[in-house]
């Protein structure tokens, strides 16, 4: 069992609150998963010449550093924010560069996410704890996608907590299970994806990686991955311009979905749903099983 | 009448006084989705929940006449066993399973597995149904005033299906059957009873083709 929670807002006025209602919704979301937490936030897109990275570091860390050496060594201007054990790094530098020399000089570090409107974090611990360390109510954002992990596959660490990375702007959180993930993580390894822990949704998030870099649009990827994945799911999948849903034919993995004039939400349970403002008034549906839903700006 | 602001009360508090000292009728406001709400109720009350309820509201429901002014989410009126359980808006998936006896009325659409193991309760859907609904259902009635979803009534036993909309794909063992006189009279005090509008004479029947689930001594060899 796990908890997944999606909130898209329609109306600017609205932004400031996003960090409240994701708030709201994963804390009620607690019950299915306590073991760790997780979001992916998109806000303040950088221009096309920039990009914007979310790290993580075991431990202390000196950030500042970090800083120093990234601005003299790929001759651009960092901005570097630090959220708990998280710092976003704005770089005016082209994206697969920076990852390489991170990768490369800085191993200790793990790169949660890359693009230009994403943030990812992500912690051990229950998701009232999570909302505190990461002062989730101060922010802001368009849209996202939030995770209650209850580990049933593999270990508890941040690591192996969602959200996945899988791609520019784009994300990946998973209740359920995948049954064939040990083979298809070879598969995908012989692809030269690089997936790094023995975590079903991982694989999950780099089947859609692969795809999306073989040319699949998203909708073809998530339809190719119906016939791909064995297991239980429901997927919900941060984009730039909003998010997707999809269920496993089956579909005993629970979704609501929820749309009002001023947001669309979705979640594993109404009540996460029902902390939004207008929610008793809200369209309710659940979405349907093997069903692609997206929506964007 | 007795109320519970679920806002204030908790659930556990709310099902508490349902279990202890019953009477009348009762109603329940805020209910936020919240799980379990109004269940093992064992007395001739009248429930009415205002909004949209969570997981198993209403379940091995007795006697009592529970009405969900809102939406409900899995498993409600699990294992009802007598009494009425009425959902105004939609319901999740299993809704009513394994239900012994008494009526769940659905008036907007239900999920996947509606029915599932049903084993007497009378099951009325105004709407539709998703996939696998009376999987393994054993006895009792589901009627589906809109369209049924794939697989509808696998691995059937006694239980009786009828459907007015569309049916997808059937599932292993379940066949069209003969709408009899005595059918068509019994479906139809059904819906009287249960006051949803729908004309008697537009329905199918469905069933078990009995063909798997009892052991045939003429296949013996087979194996």
């Amino acid at each position: 069992m796990c908890g997944i929670v999606g909130i898209y807002l329609k109306n600017e006025d609205l932004y400031p609150e996003l960090g409240g209602f994701l708030a709201a919704m994963l804390v009620e979301m607690s019950d299915r998963g306590p073991d760790s937490a997780g979001i992916a936030l998109y806000r303040d897109p950088v221009p096309d010449s920039s990009c914007k990275l979310t790290l993580h570091a075991a431990g202390e860390y000196d950030w500042d550093a970090l800083r120093t050496e990234m601005a003299s060594r790929l001759k651009s201007d960092v901005k570097l924010d630090v959220l708990a054990s998280h710092a976003v790094v704005i770089a005016s530098a082209q994206v697969a560069s920076v990852q390489d020399w991170l990768r490369t000089q800085h191993p200790e570090l793990r790169i949660m996410s890359a693009g230009s409107a994403i943030e990812i974090y992500k912690e051990k611990g229950p998701p009232r704890e999570f909302v505190r360390q990461f002062r989730l109510h101060e922010l802001n954002g368009s849209h996202a996608l939030g995770h209650t992990r209850m580990a049933t596959e593999s270990a508890v660490t941040t690591e192996h907590s969602h959200p996945f990375s899988t791609g520019m702007d784009l994300c990946l959180v998973h209740n359920g299970s995948l049954s064939n993930h040990n083979r298809l993580r070879r598969t995908l390894r012989d692809e030269g994806v690089d997936i790094q822990t023995d975590n079903d949704s991982e694989v999950a998030a780099g089947y859609l990686m692969w795809r999306l870099r073989e040319g699949d649009s998203l909708e073809d990827a998530l339809n190719r991955a119906l016939k791909d994945l064995d297991g239980f799911y429901t997927f919900a999948i941060g984009t730039k311009d909003g998010f997707a849903v999809l269920r496993d034919p089956i579909a005993c993995k629970p979704a609501v979905m929820a749309e009002t004039d001023e947001w669309v939400a979705m979640s594993s349970e109404f009540r996460a749903i029902a902390q939004l403002p207008g929610a008793a008034n809200a369209t309710i549906w659940e979405p349907a099983p093997a069903t692609v839903y997206t929506w964007g700006h | 009448m007795a109320a519970f602001d679920l806002n204030t009360d908790s659930v556990r508090v709310l099902n508490q006084h349902l279990h202890d000292s019953p009477s009348g009728t009762l109603s329940v406001t805020n209910p936020g989705g919240r799980h379990c709400i109004a269940c093992g109720i064992d007395a001739p009350v009248e429930v009415s929940i205002d909004g949209h309820v969570g997981y198993y509201c209403a379940g091995m429901n007795k006697q009592a006449k529970i009405t969900i002014a809102g939406n409900a989410g899995p498993g409600v009126a699990e294992n009802i066993m007598s009494g009425s359980v009425r959902v105004k808006g939609n319901a999740s998936q299993y809704a009513g399973a394994s239900g012994r006896g008494g009526a769940l009325i659905i008036e907007g659409d239900a999920s996947t597995r509606c029915g599932i193991s049903m084993k007497g309760v009378d099951i009325v859907v105004a709407g539709s149904v998703g996939h696998m609904s009376a999987f393994l259902a054993q006895k009792g009635r589901l009627v589906i005033c809109g369209d049924a979803g794939d697989f509808l009534g696998d691995s059937i036993y006694e239980a009786t299906i009828y459907v007015r909309g569309n049916v997808g794909e059937l599932g292993a063992d379940c066949i069209e059957k003969e709408m009899t006189a005595d059918h068509v009279q019994g479906l139809k005090q059904l819906l009287a009873a249960t006051g949803v509008a729908a004309n008697v004479n537009d329905f199918r029947r469905y069933g078990s083709a009995r063909k798997l689930y009892n052991f045939n001594i003429d296949h013996a060899d087979d194996y």
